[in-house]
């Protein structure tokens, strides 16, 4: 269950020591945009270390530079032997993408004596080509467990303005849903940039949830527990899902055909709706009619 | 017979001011106070030597203090908090007695009951008349409660009060009465209000201390003592003040009414008074204007004297209707004992302040701090010196997990239940220590170079030279 | 191995350590500034020193200024400073 992905820049040592104190689902240790070209070499070492003796207690996600850069290829040697759970691609333009880092990371955990098909993939699409080919993307390789909108890149990329409101990436938020759920994998909305606007966060995490994503990532530790608010399932929900499980419990019972509950006919988009529901309430250890 | 005088050493000679005396201070400019240091500087001018002094507090602006203990002008110390400036001299031994730190609940009751024998009250007054009516109020610089220095002006032999802002007769209100007081004085300046209050106190951004100000909130909600007439009191700096923002949301969803709010006062206090959150502030310091401005303005934001506050000699004091605290720590140990006077090097920077009146007075206790700061573990086999007892203290809130004191099995019980990552306080160690290592201990080797007397008037440590 | 060209790793950051190797006169030599000195003093010179020996050096002088790292940071910009050093001798 990852509701919200925290970013770590990967050369600061204080911030990698309270990683995972911040409640975030996942955490990802950025060796990319927040590592300047001359320190990538000691970030991949103070990752690395980092890793191996704090033992993070939340899903582990690490971003790569893209390929093409020369440090691609060192980044996954020195990271596959982390088993991180998740390698994060970025500036991913197409499938021939995937499929290469796919293979690369098949290479290094047979080197590592690791088992194959481990660690998944959550590329970071963030130009227009890669909007594009989101679909293409999302099938490349069984590895991609979700794709990942990253709209600041994306907006400079369109040539748009970039808003607090987002209409300019209502277009991409949409096609990044769409494909990845056409390939039945998840979706995680990209970061609200204003650390200071908590209020603006909640509201940009709410539409995101309800447009139907999965999760959303946090530049700032001080965002997540607003995001793991706007996707974790409300009482009222959680409540509403139980009684229509237990009206079509009822209703199989009685052999009725059709059931209908406070006078709307349940039909099956709801009750998958309410299974939803309630199995990530449990989950996440909320209450509900069963924990009362 | 009029009380004004022209000058200070006017002031000084006229209350007969001679080698040997005890002469006290009171610490409501912080640090932007020039009154201790003028005083001092006069004082070596009329050749007076041998002089103790109380200060409720000690800050780094009154490091020339350093000097005229040198000189032999102050030969003894008596303080409840002390900066790092002077701190770090007085660990390195520059004074032969002992400093005796105090409470601000045990000095008052000292200078009560006569165990301090004050010669000489001088009271910085950002305004006063001239009978010595005085308020903290007014003037430019304004640093609102004066409490801590009426205890002082009422059994001194002689009370001077030192203003910078003369009033018509009679100014109120009068937080220092004429009854007490034998001359006043005017100067330029008694402070550098830039160093006296600040605007607002901003609530820390450091996302580790959100996260722990985060977690003892919870703890509170938890705790079963957030209920209609709940009562609270904060510190000013890092995850403390920060408590307050996420208490609030909880108090407004539980429909919980405070009775007070209590101690040190911010402007966030003070806005959780305007929005009925709380019904009154006891306020013994302001630490921002804001603070200062409500004192002034709003009658239910209530001046009280460091006795009130926190005294254990009184019939009773605030501290002993307070529902819950948080505090800071440096160190905690095994056993829940709070060092707040000592660094990890074992030099002075601190000390208790309130923290032990009001830890001894509260239902509920918390010790709000990072697991590790840098390098160094928070909880420690022994603390290098014992400012706050244990058995007083009740929570430890660490970004990582918190711990209970044994003793309340209860509360233990209602926050495990609450669903709060509870663990005992020597696992905390042990969690720390796998990430940091373990620290080797300081030498305690040196001479005593400070006692810590317990609010009671015990001593319940000493503190050591470090060369 | 000797270390012939000097380089540094690390920043002088609260948590992080500046790690400056530079060839030495026969031997190693490591010098050490840390605000935790009296308690974390020996275990930061072992830290260090067991980095050295992981890459064989034995002909080197460093200089640790450290501001509270914790050792996996310590030996991570050990490892980077010997690694840049190492890497402007091949160019």
């Amino acid at each position: 269950m990852i509701r919200s992905l925290l970013f770590i820049p990967g050369n600061n040592p204080g911030m990698l020591l309270n990683a995972d104190v911040h409640g975030a689902d996942a955490i990802i240790l950025d060796l990319e945009d927040a590592v300047s070209p001359d320190q990538k070499d000691a970030a991949r070492i103070l990752v690395r270390n980092a890793v191996r003796a704090l033992s993070y207690n939340t899903q582990l996600v690490i971003r790569v530079n893209p390929l093409g850069t020369d440090y691609y290829l060192d980044d996954l040697k020195a990271v596959v032997p982390l088993k991180p759970d998740f390698i994060m691609p970025t500036k991913v333009d197409g499938e021939e993408y995937i499929k290469d880092l796919a293979e690369r990371l098949t290479a290094f955990e047979k080197e590592n004596g690791l088992e194959e098909g481990k660690i998944k993939i959550i590329p970071l699409i963030e130009t227009a080509e890669g909007i594009e080919n989101a679909f293409r993307i999302a099938k490349a390789s069984k590895r991609v467990f979700g794709l990942f909108l990253g709209a600041e890149d994306y907006s400079a990329d369109l040539r748009a303005h970039r808003t607090k409101e987002g209409d300019e990436i209502l277009y991409a938020r949409g096609r990044i849903l769409n494909a990845a759920r056409a390939a039945a994998i998840e979706a995680f909305d990209t970061p609200f940039t204003d650390v200071n606007d908590e209020e603006g966060l909640e509201k940009d995490a709410f539409l995101a949830r309800e447009m139907g994503f999965t999760g959303k990532a946090a530049i700032s530790p001080r965002h997540v527990s607003g995001i793991n608010k706007a996707f974790s399932p409300t009482k009222a929900e959680i409540d509403y899902a139980y009684e229509v499980l237990m009206a079509i419990e009822e209703g199989i019972r009685l052999g009725k055909g059709a059931v209908s509950l406070r006078g709307k006919m349940i039909d099956k988009p709801i009750v998958d709706r309410a299974k939803r529901v309630v199995e990530t309430a449990k989950i996440l250890g909320l209450g509900g009619y069963e924990n009362e | 017979m009029s009380k004004l005088v022209s000058t200070l050493r006017e002031a000084m000679e006229k209350a007969g001011l001679k080698s040997g005396m005890t002469i006290s201070f009171h610490h409501h400019l912080r640090n932007g106070d020039y009154v201790l240091n003028m005083v001092l500087e006069e004082a070596e001018k009329m050749g007076v030597r041998d002089l103790g002094v109380e200060a409720s507090s000690i800050f780094d602006v009154h490091a020339p203090i350093i000097d005229h203990i040198r000189n032999g002008v102050v030969t003894r110390l008596g303080t409840n908090y002390m900066g790092a400036k002077v701190g770090k001299a007085i660990t390195q031994g520059v004074m032969d007695t002992p400093v005796i730190f105090r409470t601000h609940g045990g000095r008052p009751n000292a200078i009560e009951t006569g165990k301090i024998k004050i010669d000489i009250a001088f009271v910085a007054a950002p305004c006063a008349d001239a009978a010595g009516n005085a308020n903290g109020i007014y003037g430019k610089s304004a640093c609102g409660s004066m409490g801590y220095a009426v205890s002082d002006a009422k059994c001194a032999q002689k009370t001077i009060v030192i203003t910078d802002t003369l009033m018509p007769y009679p100014l109120s209100p009068a937080s220092i009465e004429e009854t007490n007081v034998d001359f006043v004085v005017k100067v330029d300046e008694i402070g550098d209000a830039k160093g006296i209050v600040s605007g607002t106190t901003q609530i820390t951004r450091d996302p580790v201390g959100l996260k722990i100000a985060q977690t003892a909130a919870d703890v509170i909600r938890h705790s079963g003592y957030l209920e209609n007439g709940f009562s609270f009191q904060t510190g000013a700096g890092g995850a403390s003040l920060a408590v307050t923002k996420f208490l609030k949301p909880i108090m407004r969803e539980k429909g919980v009414k405070g009775s007070f709010g209590l101690g040190g006062i911010t402007s966030y206090m003070v806005d959780m008074l305007k929005e009925g959150y709380f019904e009154k502030l006891m306020d013994v310091q302001c630490f921002d204007l804001g603070a200062v401005a409500s004192l002034r303005e709003n009658p239910n934001h209530i001046e009280v004297s460091a006795s009130r506050y926190a005294s254990p000699g009184v019939k009773s004091a605030c501290v002993d209707h307070l529902d819950t605290v948080i505090l800071g720590a440096t160190q905690v140990d095994l056993d829940f004992n709070v060092n707040v006077h000592t660094d990890s090097n074992g030099f002075i920077m601190g000390g208790s302040g309130g923290h032990s009146d009001t830890a001894a007075g509260a239902k509920l206790a918390i010790i709000v701090a990072p697991l590790y700061r840098a390098r160094l573990p928070i909880v420690v086999d022994r603390v290098h010196t014992k400012s706050t007892p244990g058995s007083t203290v009740d929570v430890l809130v660490t970004q990582r997990g918190i711990a209970v004191n044994p003793e309340r099995e209860e509360l233990k019980r209602r926050l495990v239940k609450g669903g709060l990552p509870v663990f005992d306080i020597s696992e905390l160690k042990n969690l720390a220590e796998r990430v940091t290592g373990t620290p080797e201990e300081i030498s305690k080797g040196g001479r005593v170079v400070a006692k810590v007397e317990y609010r009671d008037g015990t001593i319940i440590d000493e503190i050591r030279s470090v060369e | 191995m000797k270390i012939s060209k000097s380089a540094a790793a690390g920043s002088m950051e609260s948590n992080d350590a500046m790690i400056l190797i530079e060839p030495g006169e026969g031997d190693v030599e490591i010098a050490i500034e840390s605000v935790v000195m009296r308690q974390f003093g020996k275990q930061i010179e072992s830290a260090v020193k067991s980095v050295l020996d992981e890459y064989e050096i034995d002909d080197a002088r460093v200089w640790v200024r450290d501001k509270g790292a914790v050792e996996c940071t310590l030996r991570a910009r050990t490892e980077t400073a010997i690694l840049r050093a190492l890497k402007e001798e091949a160019k």
